[in-house]
């Protein structure tokens, strides 16, 4: 007997008609979801994989054409359907929840009537609907149910958004739930948390996951089996603990290799790299997709398309899967790096952000008092709203603090305004933004781009300036035949690549670096990290890391600063930090972040005082906790925990 | 949809004109209004006739082949006029543009960049000036200034700076938020470096929707206002001093002394618009 699958999807290729040219996106994708299954398409941007999700809907953008394939959602072939069947369909069998809740809700109805919209199609008599939705949301762990129900879509924070969506997709008890990218907006801890969530709720419903994402790690904690995409192509496919313990796919074998695992940091080795970049998607390729970046490629892969080959349940499209080792090369020697020097770079003493005023005040940043050392990585961590980028800001002068903070760089107290300080300290103080798009001028040349900032900061003109300006693109690995492009001519790394040029272009000694590679893919990550490591080695800079990537961080710092609320809760060498002693919140944090239960619900407030985590502390000293800001503690010389607990408590 | 996206990536100013070329829109617009441009650059080699030679011996003649579009109560030749009334409004109504233009963007750029109390107030006098309609405030400037060409320019064009200044500011604001503009900060760039060269060239593309948009508007009112005998003035053969001065005559029967002055105003008018449409258009795809 063979039941039938919840998806099945067979030979599906769909394109997008821009300019009035047919670009292909998807190509030939087979995969099918049993009964209760969650099965995970993984890939980079572009790739397709969201494009997948909406094909199975029928839901492509209006450019957006099957070119080929079948899809059968329970046996039924979704692009047969008539318009009324095809209703009955998404309203009964599929259910999707995207990325974004805040703008999957509608603003401008209550909770609980959106729910109710869902069981008003269902046929739910409209006494009983209310009633519905209030269960369905204590379904998704919403504790005071009936409250939420009456509350606007901006009254939740984003993770109690996504389980509104959550609920509403669930509503329907849908035979098949697709979820793309459910919780890449929302912090670690919060993630986790909706994980959590996720996987109770599919035993409860037994419903059928397709879970799209970016985020191996994700995927290997939520589904049974992957699909691995690139460049519209399914190129391996298997149980997910097979396939990542062992890939046959040599694009799958080296993205693996592209992230920092525990226990790796700059000393050790450089991170290994893809070379080449993601193919623009719909470009047309001759052969196997992967044969422009693979170091097995020959002839034969880039004439000869590979069919799918291996046995069930493994799926694998490669001409070379018996030559795998040979991408098993030695690690590169790490980049020598200098050991940081004792003398501070910059110190932050006691500096506080309250934004707003009268009753709206809000306090971004307590505080904070934090020493750089020289030639030294800091890693900023914290979740969004922690204080991280206002403290950034803070730094840089693009914001004044609070009256009695200080900026101390080499000594010198530094003005709060940019304006006021000195050329010599706005050149040493430079950021890499996190996004690019943003951080780089549209309508200016990337010559024009870093030439301005040496002319400003340097005071380099002509050859002179000509001639520095190609030794940076040099030393950040991009090709002279980029002077004069624009930046939506480059790629989403090599814009990067022109942001930290620019970062570096007036000689600093300390670069912020805000989330510098969040923007990008995996495999051009691992680039950019090398990139920082090895600026940092020539130039003897000091970084300060922002990122919420508890790995990336751990890979490039020294020493790491741990932000909640704006209070700064702990610093100390990145090993100590994470292996402990810890904060409870930094546990809190490492324990989301390694896919176990966090262990902490409900959402915490600003207190007027009282440690700013006793609300949500797993081991808060009922009484003192609330009422008593701790002090700093040094636990070891080095490292600084602002806990009431005791230090061996903390190393529990 | 990222995959969408990333597809529209290769837009810069060339793909735009390449875009452009490709509407029909764009295309029709364009050819009348170069036509009208020819008109008003070479009228004098175009025209079969002076226009402004009076023969009283021909008046009120009907189109004929000597006499295309006829002649009027003079007896000029209309077709002859009507070619060489191009020249007054197509010289005033686009400097008034480029005026009003050059103005509002720097007002709009004002505003949007400084924000708080500057743009506050300048925000509140744009609205008032905005609540004013420009016909009545051009005959209040004309009538205490005097009409003349450079009056209706500067009436024109400042009058019309407003709205264009809240365009521009409106596309500031969403600007002044990104990372760039910060590091121009962190290289000690001045206001004007950062408004000027660093945020103008990214609003560029609303400007340029606003300003043709803005011409159409001009060429109707340098017509009105000529029409009630505030604007261009006699003997010239602009098209809204012409029909002023006939259309008193379409009750005789003298069709053809008014109708081929009010097409030529009609067609670049909305020649004009084709083109501020097309533009808008291709700049959103």
């Amino acid at each position: 007997m063979t039941e039938v699958p919840a998806l099945s999807v067979q030979g599906l290729s769909v394109g997008y008609t821009v300019k009035g040219v047919l670009q292909h996106v998807l190509k030939d994708v087979s995969f099918t979801i049993g009964r209760g299954e969650a099965f995970g398409l993984v890939g980079e941007s572009g790739c397709g994989k969201s494009t997948a999700a909406y094909a199975v809907l029928r839901y492509l953008a209006r450019n957006g054409s099957v070119e080929g394939g079948e899809i059968r959602i329970d046996g039924r072939d979704v692009y047969q359907l008539d318009a009324a069947a095809l209703r009955a369909l998404r309203r009964e069998k599929v259910a999707v929840v995207y990325q974004d809740p805040g703008r999957a809700l509608n603003p401008s109805i209550r909770i609980g009537d959106q729910l109710a919209e869902v069981f008003e199609l269902l046929g739910v008599p409209a006494a009983d609907r209310a009633q519905r939705s209030i269960g369905m949301l204590e379904k998704v762990r919403i504790k005071n149910a009936a409250v939420v129900a009456r509350s606007y879509p901006h009254q939740l924070s984003g993770g109690m958004q996504q389980r509104v969506a959550i609920a509403m997709a669930l509503a329907s008890s849908p035979t098949l739930l697709i979820l793309d990218e459910p919780t890449t907006g929302l912090d670690a801890t919060v993630e986790a948390e909706v994980l959590d969530l996720i996987q109770a709720l599919r035993r409860e419903f037994d419903a059928s996951i397709l879970f799209i994402s970016h985020n191996l790690a994700i995927v290997t904690r939520m589904c049974d089996r992957v699909g691995v995409l690139y460049s519209g192509r399914l190129v391996e496919e298997g149980p997910t603990r097979d396939l990542f313990a062992a890939p046959c796919h040599p694009y799958t074998t080296e993205l693996l290799r592209c992230l920092p695992r525990p226990g790796m940091d700059k000393a050790t080795a450089p991170l290994a790299t893809i070379p080449g970049t993601l193919p623009e998607p719909g470009s047309v390729m001759q052969g196997c997709v992967f044969a422009a970046r693979c170091r097995l490629a020959d002839d034969r892969c880039r004439a000869e398309d590979p069919p799918p080959e291996g046995t069930a349940p493994r799926m694998v499209r490669c001409h070379h899967t018996d030559r795998l080792a040979e991408l098993e090369t030695e690690a590169e020697a790490p980049v020598h790096v200098r050991k940081a020097a004792g003398a501070a770079a910059l110190e932050l003493r006691k500096v506080a952000k309250t934004f707003g005023h009268g009753d709206q005040k809000v306090r971004a940043l307590r505080e904070v008092s934090l020493t750089l050392n020289k030639g030294e990585t800091l890693g900023l961590v914290g979740e969004s709203g922690s204080g991280k980028t206002t403290l950034a800001r803070a730094m840089l002068g693009l914001i004044a603090p609070d009256a009695g903070g200080e900026v101390v760089l080499d000594g010198q107290v530094l003005h709060p305004d940019l304006k006021r300080r000195s050329l010599d300290q706005v050149k040493a103080l430079q950021i890499v933004f996190q996004n690019p798009d943003s951080a780089l001028n549209r309508s200016h040349s990337i010559a024009r781009i870093i030439g301005r900032s040496m002319t400003r900061l340097l005071g380099l003109r002509g050859a002179a300036r000509g001639e520095k300006v190609k030794s940076l693109l040099a030393s950040v690995r991009l090709a002279d035949r980029f002077l004069d492009a624009v930046p939506k001519q480059l790629s989403g790394g090599l814009k990067q690549r022109v942001a930290i040029a620019r970062a570096f272009a007036g000689d600093p000694k300390v670069v912020i670096c805000d989330e510098p590679t969040s923007a990008l893919d995996v495999s051009v990550q691992a680039a950019i990290l090398n990139l920082l490591v090895e600026m940092q080695a020539q130039q003897d800079v000091s970084y300060v890391f922002i990122s919420h990537d508890l790995e990336v961080v751990r890979y490039v710092s020294d020493r790491i600063a741990v932000l909640y609320m704006g209070e700064l809760l702990e610093v100390g060498p990145a090993a100590e930090v994470f292996a402990g002693p810890q904060h409870p919140y930094t546990r809190t944090l490492l324990a989301a972040s390694s896919g176990e239960a966090p262990g902490i619900t409900g959402a915490g407030g600003p207190q007027a005082q009282g440690c700013i985590f006793h609300a949500l502390c797993p081991a808060r000293i009922d009484g003192r906790c609330e009422t008593e800001r701790p002090a700093e503690k040094m636990v070891t010389p080095d490292h600084m925990i602002r806990c009431h607990l005791e230090a061996e408590a903390l190393r529990a | 949809m990222t995959d969408i996206a990333a597809q529209s990536r290769a837009s810069a100013p060339r793909g735009l004109a390449r875009r452009l070329l490709t509407r029909p829109s764009f295309l029709i617009g364009s050819i009348v209004v170069l036509f009208w441009v020819v008109c008003a650059l070479f009228w004098p080699v175009l025209v079969p006739y002076d226009p402004f030679y009076t023969d009283l011996m021909v008046p009120l003649k009907p189109p004929s082949a000597t006499h295309w579009f006829g002649t009027d109560q003079l007896g000029r030749d209309v077709f002859s006029r009507v070619l060489a009334g191009a020249r007054d409004i197509l010289t005033v109504a686009p400097l008034a543009t480029l005026l009003s233009t050059v103005v509002g963007t720097t007002l709009g750029l004002i505003m949007g960049y400084a924000g708080g109390l500057v743009d506050e107030v300048l925000s509140r006098i744009v609205d008032a000036v905005l609540a004013l309609p420009v016909v009545i405030v051009a005959l209040l400037a004309l009538t205490s200034i005097g009409a003349s060409m450079w009056t209706l320019l500067l009436v024109i064009g400042f009058s019309f700076s407003p709205i264009i200044a809240r365009t521009v500011r409106a596309s500031v604001l969403a600007e002044r938020q990104l990372d760039y503009v910060a590091a121009a900060r962190l290289r000690r760039e001045n206001h004007l470096y950062t408004m000027f060269v660093e945020i103008l060239p990214n609003v560029l593309g609303p400007v340029m929707v606003e300003m043709t948009i803005r011409l159409g508007y001009a060429i109707f009112t340098v017509a009105t206002l000529s029409f009630i005998g505030f604007g261009i003035q006699p003997p010239s053969p602009d098209w809204g001093l012409s029909i002023s001065t006939n259309y008193g005559l379409i009750g005789g029967g003298y069709w053809w002394t008014v109708l081929f002055d009010g097409l030529a105003i009609a067609t670049l008018v909305v020649g004009v618009n084709l083109v501020a449409d097309s533009i808008q258009g291709a700049l959103n795809d």
